[in-house]
């Protein structure tokens, strides 16, 4: 019988390495799976590159990961956010790197990494400083950047519903970043806000199929924090 | 040549862009003075509003009382949906973006140049973290581009300029430039005056502005 539900965080955390690249979901502070993320400092993997859009917020979830020092590179595409105090103290101090990259860029190279795309072409960027040092190509007349496929060694996402072959659905804007996500990470490690029985889920509405997903924590956090 | 004229507030300057917006065009609405576009669509007009974290049909800000913790917009405020609204992952949200889908997107910005090069996202004297967001992939992937922003610096520096001095958001993406002294579309032959607010004259307004401008 296929089981992906977990009992603990270290048991859907267990066998991240340190120097992972850590895929973490939500925008802003919907849809980010704040237990699972914090229970990697309980795991003690350090060096860690996080993939993210925003750096955390308030003293929570990544803010806090970031804190206690556990992440040598941030790659992320809007870092400036009233409350992320952290992380900008941490910056300016030279302890952390940032990668900044465009927010569909961001999106799109975990999507063509879960797709097997090694890198593709894009007119987000051209003739910025974001795409300086980057391959151009001129398609048509129009200038555009290669981009390279950003795949996860883990994927750390947010779900509303799953089942124990990890289908999930997502809540309103809480879904962001977290099914491109759940795709990129070769380890998908959910918190679910709520687990239900196999076929409690309308097929025609699972959001992520469960061949995505390796690991279901059931983590009742109730409404987004921070 | 004291001449008498009002600029526009930042209201008014959201509301000269809700008039131009038709029925039925899909529309993002970045941070600052494009986000009060939404409230001045005129009633009974159908105007869909996108947001990249993944929503179609972006309605008002709830009532006091009735915020869904759920529903945010890019710019992290409690949003309400509007009924024939969808959600969507990220991927898709930056398709519908970066695949010419959306009819127009509205952008505040720092400088706009003659050739509709546009700097929004980075000022070059920075203590702050770098941030982008999807300014990049919303200038160049819908279908408009319009900026709305006052035609001048506080300390009175023009923002149309001929070359952008700040760090450059895309190249040759604006098409429109509302001000609260004007509305200048961006054409082949040049920054082609569409509209001067009451009292003001074709040279003040050139005074104002580094890049030459085209008599309507």
């Amino acid at each position: 019988m296929i089981d992906k539900r977990v009992r603990s965080v270290a048991e859907a955390l267990s066998g991240i390495h340190d120097g992972a690249t850590v895929l973490v979901g939500g925008f802003g502070a919907v849809g980010q799976a704040n237990i699972l993320i914090e229970g990697l400092i309980e795991h003690g993997a350090r060096d860690l590159t996080v993939v993210a859009n925003n750096a955390g917020y308030g003293r929570v979830g990544l803010a806090r990961l970031l804190e206690v020092g556990r992440v040598r590179k941030l790659i992320c595409s809007f870092p400036r956010i009233v409350g992320s105090t952290i992380f900008e103290t941490l910056y300016k101090a030279g302890r952390i790197e940032l990668e900044l990259v465009p927010q569909g860029t961001l999106a799109e190279r975990m999507r063509a990494a879960s797709a097997g795309i090694p890198a593709f072409f894009t007119a987000t960027g051209a003739g910025t400083q974001l795409a300086e040092g980057k391959e151009t190509r001129e398609i048509d007349g129009r200038t555009y950047v290669l981009e390279q496929a950003l795949p996860g060694d883990v994927a750390i996402v947010e779900a509303w519903r799953a089942d124990r072959w990890g289908n999930l659905t997502y809540r309103s804007s809480g879904r962001n970043f977290n099914p491109v996500m759940a795709a990129a990470g070769k380890l998908t490690v959910v918190q679910t806000q709520h687990m239900v029985e196999l076929g409690e889920i309308d097929p025609e509405t699972v959001v992520t199929p469960g061949i995505f997903v390796d690991r279901v924590l059931h983590v009742p956090y109730g409404d987004p924090t921070g | 040549m004291s001449q008498q004229f009002t600029p526009l507030t930042r209201p008014q300057m959201a509301g000269q862009v809700a008039e131009a917006i038709p029925s039925g065009w899909y529309v993002n609405l970045g941070i600052g003075i494009p986000t009060l576009v939404a409230d001045q669509v005129p009633a009974g007009r159908e105007v869909i509003f996108h947001s990249e974290n993944g929503i179609l049909g972006m309605g008002p800000a709830p009532a006091a009382g009735a915020i869904d913790p759920w529903l945010i917009n890019a710019g992290k405020q409690h949003i309400t949906l509007r009924t024939g609204g969808s959600f969507f992952h990220h991927a898709d949200s930056f398709a519908m973006i970066r695949g010419g889908h959306l009819d127009l997107c509205v952008l505040g910005a720092f400088e706009v140049a003659e050739n509709g090069d546009i700097a929004n996202w980075a000022t070059s004297v920075q203590d702050t973290a770098p941030a982008v967001g999807g300014a990049m992939d919303l200038a160049v992937g819908a279908k408009r581009l319009w900026v709305v922003m006052e035609h001048q610096t506080k300390d009175g520096r023009p923002r149309i300029v001929k070359r952008c001095s700040y760090p450059l958001t895309a190249m040759a993406a604006v098409s429109r430039i509302y001000t609260n002294l004007a509305v200048i579309d961006v054409t082949p032959e040049g920054l082609r005056v569409a509209g001067m607010i009451d009292g003001l004259d074709f040279a003040e307004l050139q005074n104002r502005t580094e890049a030459e401008l085209i008599r309507a």
